[in-house]
Parts: C-alpha cells; sequence; structure tokens
C-alpha cells in the first residue's frame, strides 16, 4: 500500500469500494449473474412446460428464495470454519444415512426420507456436499500428489456414504457423490499411473457390478441401449423425449408453442425431461445459449478454485464446480439418449426443490472461498 | 523406491491443481461439443423425421390391466373374485396443486385420513404420470356427486375396476391370503410393464405363490387424441391376457367343518388326501378376514390385529412350531421295529419312571403308577413314555433322528405355499451345529417322546400322518390341482404329483402298526377311545400331549390368562379308513390340555363330515 502512488490509488478507488461492498456481502457477481440468468430461464421455460400453472411458478419462485438464502448465508461462512467441521458433518451424514436405511428395512421399503417433522429431507443431499468437504480436508492435510496410502484411504471415505446411498437405492446420486470424491483425488495432482490403476480396476469390476444390479436398473440399461423394447416403461420417456427435442429444429417452435410437451406426451416434463420443453421451444439455437449460460458458470467456478489459497478450498471449489457440470450433462445426457435414465433433474432449472437448495448451498461455499480471501501483500 | 522426505510444496501444489483444473476444463468442452453432436444429428438432420413422428404423436398407448384369475375350491366353489368396484383416481401430473385438490375432494366424498396417508404414500413411489387411487369402492351417490362436479377437477378420474373378493372370509385367509397395492419392495421384483396398469399383488398365500400365474398379461390401446389431449377414439387394442384359474385341492365344506369344529380354540388342522399329497383342508384358528387388507386396512384395525394375544395373522399351520409330543410314537416304534431294537413280542416293564445307569434322575411316565409289562402295542395304544424311553436309548439319536427323515419331518414339505418353516428333528450333529454343544443321553430319551428340541408344524404332521397311512408312500403336500387354461377349456392339472414311495418298513410292520393305531381308537384302554363308537369303518389315530415351557418373559398375560395358557397343547394325529385311508389328519390345540379329550374329537367330526360326503377325487 505503501509503495501506492496517490494518482493511482484515486484511480480505482471507486472499483474497490464496490468490491469491497460485495466482499463484504461475500458475493462473488459474475457466478450470481450466471445463477440468476439461468434461474430465470428456468422459470420462463417451468412456465410452459407446467401448462403456464401460476402456482407451479409461485412455488418454484419461493424455493428459489430459500435456496438464494441458504446460497447467502454459507457464503458467509469462512472456509477455515467448514473445514473445522469437515469430520463432524461427514460423520453425521453417516449416521443419517445409516438410520435411513434401518428405518427403511423396518417398514414401508426403502426410503430415502428422513421426517422431520417440519420437514422431509434426504440425507443423501447432506452427503452431496460432506463427501467432497471431507475428501478435501482428508488431502489437504498430507502433501499433494496425495500417496497409494492417502488415496486408498479417501476412496474408502467416498465408497461408504456411495454404497448406502445406493442401497437406498439411489443410483443417481451416488454417481453423482462418487463423482464429487473423484474430483477431489483427480484435482489433488494424483499421479496418471494411479489413474491408469484405478480406470483398469474399474473397468475389471464392470462385470461385477452388472450382476449385482437390480432387474430393474439392468432394465434401464437394457432400455437405454434399445429404448423401443419397452415403449411402456422408461423407453417410453427417452423416445418421447427424443420426438420433442428433434421436432424443436433449429429455431424452435417458440415459447408456449411445444406441442409434444403441451399434448401431455412427454412424462416428467417439468422435472427430469424439462431439457426436452426448452429444445423443443427454443431449438438448436437456444440449445447453445444455454450451454454457453452453464459453461460461463462452469469457468467462473474453476477460475475461483485457481485463485483459491489452500490446497483444502482449492480442491473443494474445483470439485463442487466440477459435480455441478456433472449434474448437467447427466441430465442433458440422459434425456437426449446419450445416457440412461438415473433421474436426475437439471440443475437451476427442473422444479423441485431439495436438490436445489443443496446445489445453492454449493454455490455459496465457492463464493465463500472467493470472498474470504487473504489480501496479501505480498 | 528410497523414502522421500514428503513436504508441502505450495507453489507446485498450486501449479499441479492450475494444470489439472485446466485439463477438466478441457473435458467439459469437450463434452459440451459431444451434447451439441449430439443435438444437430437430433434438431438438424433428423428434424423432419422427428416432425413426422410429431405430428403423429396424436395416439396415446394406455395400459389395459388383465383380470386376476380366479380361484376355486376343488368342487368348484369360487373362493376369490374380481367384483366392479368404482375408483377415485388421480393423474398428479395434470393437477397443479395436488394437496388442494384432495381437500376439494374431501368436501363431496368422504376421505379419511387413513386414505390420504395411503395416497401420499404411493404419490412417493409412482411416476407423476400414472394415476394412483385415493378412495375405492365408492357407493352411487358419491359417483353421482363427483361426476356433477366433474369440472372442478382436471386429472381427477373415476375408474371402474375390478377389485378382489374374498366371498369366505376368514375361512380361506391363511391358505389364499390376499392381495394388496405394490409396494417399493415389489416394485423391483416385478415387471413394470407387465404391472402398469396393475395396483394390486399377492401378498400372502396362494396369491402370492402363485402371482404369475393369476396375474395375467397387460394389454394396451392406441387412442388418438385431439389437440387439446381429449380422446377421439381408440384406434387399436391389443386384449390384456385374464390370468389363469386356480383350482385348490381344498374342499371348503370340509373347511368350513374344520374350522367350525377349531373355533373355540386357538390351533391348527390340516387333512390330507394321503393317495396325492392333497390338501383337503387347512385351518389356522383364529383368522380374519382378508377383505380389508385388499383396498388397504386402517392402521388402527390393522395395529389391533397385530396386538392380539390370539395372533389371528399368525399361521400356524405352517408356522406354528410344536414339540409333536406321542404322535411321534409310532414313527419312533417303526423304527424300532425295522432296525431290531424293538420286536413286537419282547416287552418292556414300566413302573411309572425310568432313569440311566449312573444317573438317579427320574423320567417320569405320564401314568404315574406306571405300565407294568409294556410291549410295543400297548406301549402305543396307552402312550408309554417308559417303553420309549428305553427304545430311544436302544436306537441311539442319530439312528432315530435318520428313520424319522424319511417321514419329513425337520424339512420344509415343499407345499406350494409361501412361509412354511421346517421345524426340527434334532440329531447329534444338529446340535453341534446350532448349539455348539455335545448331545446328551438324557436328551436322546426326551426325543423319543416328542420332546426336547423337536419341533414339528401342523403341516409336516399331518405330512408325517399320511406317509403312515399311505405305508410308506410320500407325496409333497399341494394346495393347487389344476389352473385354468382358457375359457371354455378343461383345467390342466398344476404339477406331477410327487410321489416317492420310500422303503422304510416291512409289509407286516406297517400293517402292525396300522392295527395298533386302530387299536388308540377303538380298543377299551386306547387314548382315543371316546372317539370310537357309532362309526362303519376304522380310525387309526394316535394322542399326543405337548409340555408349554414358559412363557417368553417379554410377553404378558392377564393373569387369570396364565393358568390356561401354560396348559399343555394337545394333539392328534388321525387316518381313515385304516384299511384304505383317504384322508390323514394332523390337529394341533394350543393349551387344549390332553390330546384324546380336546383334539380327537375335532378330527373325528372332520372325518365323519368328508366320509359322508362324496367327495371327488
Amino acid at each position: 500500500m505503501m509503495k501506492v502512488k496517490n494518482k493511482d490509488y484515486t484511480q480505482w478507488g471507486e472499483r474497490r469500494q464496490s468490491r469491497m461492498f460485495t466482499r463484504g456481502l461475500h458475493l462473488d457477481i459474475p457466478l450470481l449473474l450466471g445463477i440468476i440468468m439461468l434461474s430465470a430461464v428456468g422459470l420462463a421455460i417451468l412456465y410452459s412446460a407446467s401448462g403456464q400453472s401460476d402456482a407451479v411458478i409461485t412455488r418454484q419462485l419461493m424455493r428459489l428464495g430459500i435456496a438464494f438464502a441458504v446460497m447467502f448465508v454459507v457464503a458467509q461462512i469462512p472456509p477455515h470454519h467448514i473445514q473445522l467441521w469437515a469430520p463432524w458433518a461427514f460423520g453425521l451424514g453417516l449416521l443419517l444415512l445409516a438410520t435411513v436405511l434401518v428405518m427403511g428395512d423396518e417398514g414401508k421399503g426403502a426410503q430415502r426420507w428422513l421426517d422431520l417433522g417440519l420437514f422431509r429431507f434426504q440425507p443423501s443431499e447432506i452427503m452431496k456436499l460432506a463427501v467432497p468437504i471431507m475428501v478435501a480436508w482428508y488431502l489437504a492435510d498430507n502433501p499433494t500428489p496425495p500417496s497409494l496410502k492417502s488415496i486408498f484411504i479417501a476412496c474408502l471415505l467416498i465408497i461408504v456414504p456411495v454404497v448406502l446411498i445406493a442401497k437406498q437405492p439411489d443410483l443417481g446420486t451416488s454417481i453423482l457423490i462418487a463423482s464429487s470424491g473423484a474430483f477431489v483425488l483427480l484435482l489433488s495432482g494424483i499421479r496418471w499411473k494411479h489413474i491408469a490403476i484405478f480406470t483398469a480396476l474399474i473397468a475389471t469390476s464392470a462385470p461385477l457390478l452388472w450382476y449385482n444390479l437390480h432387474a430393474y436398473q439392468k432394465a434401464r440399461v437394457m432400455t437405454f441401449l434399445n429404448p423401443e423394447n419397452d415403449p411402456l416403461g422408461a423407453g417410453y420417456h427417452i423416445i418421447q423425449s427424443k420426438i420433442a427435442i428433434g421436432s424443436g429444429g433449429t429455431y424452435g417452435k417458440g415459447w408456449l408453442n411445444g406441442t409434444q410437451s403441451h399434448l401431455e406426451f412427454l412424462p416428467e416434463r417439468t422435472t427430469d425431461f424439462i431439457f426436452s420443453v426448452f429444445s423443443e421451444e427454443f431449438g438448436f439455437i437456444g440449445i447453445i445459449c444455454l450451454l454457453a449460460l452453464y459453461l460461463f458458470i462452469v469457468v467462473r467456478g474453476l477460475y475461483i478454485a485457481t485463485q483459491a489459497q489452500s490446497t483444502f478450498t482449492r480442491l473443494l471449489g474445483g470439485s463442487l464446480i466440477l459435480t455441478f457440470f456433472v449434474y448437467t450433462f447427466v441430465n442433458i445426457g440422459m434425456v437426449t439418449g446419450l445416457l440412461p435414465v438415473v433421474g436426475l433433474p437439471l440443475p437451476l432449472i427442473s422444479y423441485g426443490g431439495t436438490s436445489m437448495v443443496t446445489m445453492m448451498a454449493g454455490f455459496g461455499v465457492l463464493m465463500s472461498i472467493h470472498t474470504h480471501r487473504r489480501l496479501l501483500s505480498n | 523406491m528410497a523414502p522421500r522426505l514428503r513436504i508441502k510444496d505450495h507453489i507446485r501444489e498450486s501449479r499441479t491443481f492450475n494444470e489439472r483444473a485446466a485439463i477438466a476444463l478441457a473435458v467439459v468442452v469437450v463434452l459440451i461439443f459431444i451434447i451439441l453432436a449430439r443435438l444437430v444429428y437430433l434438431q438438424i438432420i433428423s428434424h423432419d423425421h422427428y416432425t413426422t413422428l410429431a405430428e403423429d404423436n396424436r395416439v396415446n398407448i394406455v395400459p389395459i390391466p388383465p383380470t386376476r384369475g380366479l380361484i376355486y375350491d376343488r368342487n368348484g366353489t369360487i373362493l376369490a373374485q374380481n367384483l366392479p368396484a368404482f375408483s377415485l383416481e388421480l393423474v398428479p401430473e395434470r393437477i397443479t396443486d395436488v394437496e388442494a385438490t384432495v381437500q376439494a375432494l374431501s368436501e363431496i366424498i368422504e376421505i379419511t385420513e387413513d386414505h390420504r396417508k395411503r395416497f401420499k404414500k404411493q404419490l412417493r413411489q409412482k411416476s407423476a404420470f400414472r394415476s394412483i387411487p385415493l378412495r375405492t369402492h365408492l357407493n352411487d351417490v358419491e359417483v353421482a356427486r363427483f361426476a356433477a362436479n366433474r369440472h372442478r377437477f382436471p386429472g381427477v378420474e373415476i375408474e371402474a375396476r375390478l377389485v378382489r373378493d374374498y366371498p369366505y372370509g376368514h375361512l380361506t385367509a391363511h391358505v389364499i391370503g390376499y392381495v394388496g397395492r405394490i409396494n417399493i419392495n415389489e416394485l423391483k421384483r416385478i415387471d413394470t410393464s407387465n404391472y402398469s396398469a396393475t395396483h394390486h399383488i399377492g401378498k400372502l398365500g396362494v396369491e402370492k405363490f402363485y402371482e404369475d400365474l393369476l396375474h395375467g398379461t397387460v394389454g394396451f390401446k392406441s387412442i388418438e387424441t385431439n389437440v387439446v389431449g381429449r380422446t377421439i377414439r381408440t384406434l387399436e387394442q391389443t386384449p390384456p391376457l385374464p390370468g389363469h384359474d386356480l383350482h385348490l385341492t381344498l374342499d371348503i365344506e370340509l373347511q368350513k367343518a374344520a374350522s367350525d369344529a377349531l373355533k373355540e380354540y386357538r390351533g391348527a388342522l390340516v387333512a390330507i388326501d394321503p393317495r396325492n399329497g392333497e390338501v383337503l383342508a387347512m385351518v389356522s384358528t383364529p383368522s380374519y378376514d382378508p377383505n380389508p387388507f385388499v383396498v388397504g386396512i386402517d392402521s388402527k384395525s390393522y395395529r389391533a390385529l397385530q396386538n392380539d394375544i390370539d395372533k389371528p395373522l399368525f399361521n400356524r399351520t405352517l408356522k406354528g412350531q410344536y414339540p409333536p409330543g406321542s404322535t411321534i410314537k409310532p414313527l419312533v416304534g417303526l423304527a424300532g421295529l425295522e432296525s431290531g431294537k424293538a420286536t413286537l413280542h419282547d416287552s418292556t416293564f414300566c413302573p411309572g419312571w425310568f432313569s440311566l445307569k449312573g444317573d438317579d434322575h427320574k423320567y417320569r411316565d405320564w401314568k404315574k403308577t406306571g405300565h407294568g409289562v409294556t410291549s410295543l402295542e400297548k406301549a402305543i395304544v396307552e402312550s408309554c413314555d417308559v417303553y420309549f424311553y428305553n427304545l430311544s436309548l436302544q436306537l441311539g439319536i442319530d439312528a432315530m433322528s435318520d428313520y424319522l427323515s424319511h417321514f419329513g419331518l425337520g424339512k420344509k414339505t415343499g407345499i406350494d405355499l409361501p412361509g412354511e418353516l421346517s421345524g426340527i428333528l434334532p440329531s447329534s450333529h444338529w446340535k453341534r451345529q446350532k448349539k455348539g454343544l455335545p448331545w446328551y443321553t438324557g436328551e436322546t430319551l426326551i426325543s423319543g417322546i416328542g420332546q426336547g428340541y423337536n419341533l414339528t408344524t401342523p403341516l409336516q404332521l399331518a405330512s408325517a400322518t399320511a406317509t403312515l397311512a399311505s405305508r410308506g408312500l410320500h407325496s409333497t403336500p399341494r394346495i393347487v390341482k389344476a389352473f385354468g387354461a382358457g375359457a371354455g377349456s378343461e383345467p390342466m392339472p398344476a404339477a406331477l404329483d410327487q410321489h416317492d414311495r420310500h422303503n422304510i418298513a416291512s409289509d407286516e410292520h406297517w400293517e402292525y402298526m396300522v392295527t395298533t393305531m386302530v387299536k388308540v381308537v377303538h380298543s377299551i384302554r386306547g387314548t382315543a377311545r371316546s372317539i370310537g363308537h357309532d362309526i362303519p369303518f376304522k380310525i387309526a389315530g394316535k394322542t399326543g400331549t405337548a409340555q408349554v415351557f414358559g412363557i417368553k418373559q417379554d410377553e404378558q398375560y392377564v393373569e387369570e390368562d396364565i393358568a390356561e395358557r401354560l396348559r399343555d397343547h394337545a394333539l392328534f394325529i388321525a387316518f381313515a379308513p385304516a384299511d384304505k385311508p383317504k384322508i390323514a389328519i394332523a390337529v394341533i390345540v394350543e393349551n387344549g390340555g390332553s390330546g384324546g379329550a380336546t383334539a380327537a374329537p375335532i378330527a373325528r367330526k372332520v372325518i365323519d363330515h368328508y366320509m359322508a360326503s362324496k367327495p371327488s377325487s
């Protein structure tokens, strides 16, 4: 500061003041703008998909309100506090998962929900954040790239919750959580040799996994390979989704004009299959814009991660933003028939509350990472 | 590799991270291009194709549920049928506010808290575009009231559905079981396509065991819709294939007679045709009405059933495991004869107790004064325990266990019903495996009179009696005789009857044992002589009394009940006519006291009923 000349100081004084303001609120403006734009697009398309229902929009707005509030609150928590709580949050999450599994065994079938009286929630939601936080916490304490032993322990930290969730059974969420943990490992600089070994391990265990899948999970994979086989079941979704997307063409049929979704051919059009509605009404051009928006958020998130000042925040930030992308990619891949139907919503656009709140909490963490950096004076 | 000193190098870590982040970004971009490529294919290259499909897409495919197969008794009396009923169904996806709609509906149609709960549960389990029943069995007034208000409720329909009905209710609950709403675990097992229009699945009994046959195959119809999605006409239809009808071996009249005879007691009765293993009657009392379970029983009534001290939901015929007591003696006697450890004429002196060498513990006979000089015949007719203490000691536990296993004790009978338990046929090997303890000689003695570790289900006991009645022919018990192949055609036999003749005793020994068992009923000293009069044919039988060792500590009994519930279980096995048996029976009356006094008269009533009617074979 002492070296700064008076002239320079006044020159960027105003900019600094505004930056100080958002820093005080611990918000990252570019990221926030991206999220708001995406939510706005989401509301518009939801309005169309729900058959112009004001009730649906009102409820989604309320959920968005809650989600933004959660994001804001999380952004106020300094990252080193998150780091401090990591093992506790992880332990609590494991405990709740076990509770759900036991209660599900006792009573009315497999239940993913925990009833807290006031509201119900899925413990697996906690794990979406707790797993990357825990793995980052563990790896941050050791020098990177991690040793084989560290990798092994990190894998355990990932596999235990993933198996518990897959048992519920919730394949979609367990895949997401597995990848969020894997991202932390990959970003920590794990050696390519080790990556190769693990890829080989997974590839060889794939047939084993296949035999352990539930009949309905196998059916989903089979349906994915040949949707026409099951025109009434899962295949129906994919067929109708492809018709909606394909008939949208380059420019789309226009907002509120998608016939497939409005004639109720497209199932789950406000939730998992909302991308198909978007594609039908806004066409290829619209999709390019939408994907650009997603890409912008991912790039900003990665940038925040690279600017982070500790190993923990770097790994955590990187993992959160990449998991966000996996969400997006899996959902779009699913509705376009590139991937099996695993039942994941399109982030920030699909109708529904729980996963949106978790996602926004994740963005809150990213903002916290970026706005709690200490200003180093070289 | 030499151990390296590993310390944190922040600059290098940061650099590594940036490299990895860059790679990740590159992968993200590649994946986005893959999506774009896919969309180019769908939206640009195949655009015309999908536009054509979209225009043709006025056709909706709707599944049609198959009619569930009916269940008949052996004489063609219907035991499970489908009655039409109106149900109120909601398609969540077409309703903007489900909560409010249910509330509004409750103002014109009665909807209880239980209905709401059940509906909410299904709401969570099912896809939003499938219809979910909120209320079933609407009456005409309710149907009319809804019809008048229908415009207020888009996405709500009244559907005429067939609902399973069990006209005999309590009488068949434990055999036929019932169907109920498909739960999330069952959803994983079933072929969801075939069940896309089905709401119910077999939960217990025949309904569960033969679910695949009873259910049938779903049908489809293609419906043309107009621009606002209203149905214009049905284009084509693949009718559903109804499920197979089942013809049971059960005789509902005999079932009724048996149930009436047992109704004052807690207990079980199983009657089998020893010639082919067909189960003629299968009663577990008390029973329950299965019909409320079909539409969903309210939680209060369900709790009442579950907490009932008499356990009406418990199927004693398959799951009740009781010590067989003295009913095991004819089998042990045969084991003695076949092994040469007993002969037709040798006798044992019974002073009223028995003790092992070098042990002053007295194993008591039920008759304190003793039976005196006792032959095998007398030992069975009067049910002398000391004779069998001695005989089982001669045989040894493992030889005895081996022989009794020919009668199917200690293993599931393999009947075509779910949930059967296997009982216990103890041996030294069994004890080492299960308890990790060696076998004691004293245990051999009490095993020889059907106490100790021995446990049998009423079905097992009836099946063993059938084997005894048919002189060694072992048939797997069956409940389904045949299944209907379709309207108009003859029912097809369900399965090849599994017969299996064991050479487990010589003809001489079989006849000796049967004659002896006849004396149990028809001789002046027989323990079941009270039922041996006024009868044109001979009954062969054996009484049994099984000790109830005590009540579990976590069970609470009303004080005045204690005495009753500590009383012995009464057992009786029988078959008739003794020379050419057509029916074999096992009866167990919980806390019924003595077999001869309580259980035998019940068996007699059932035998009388069966022999008086002209049973079709």
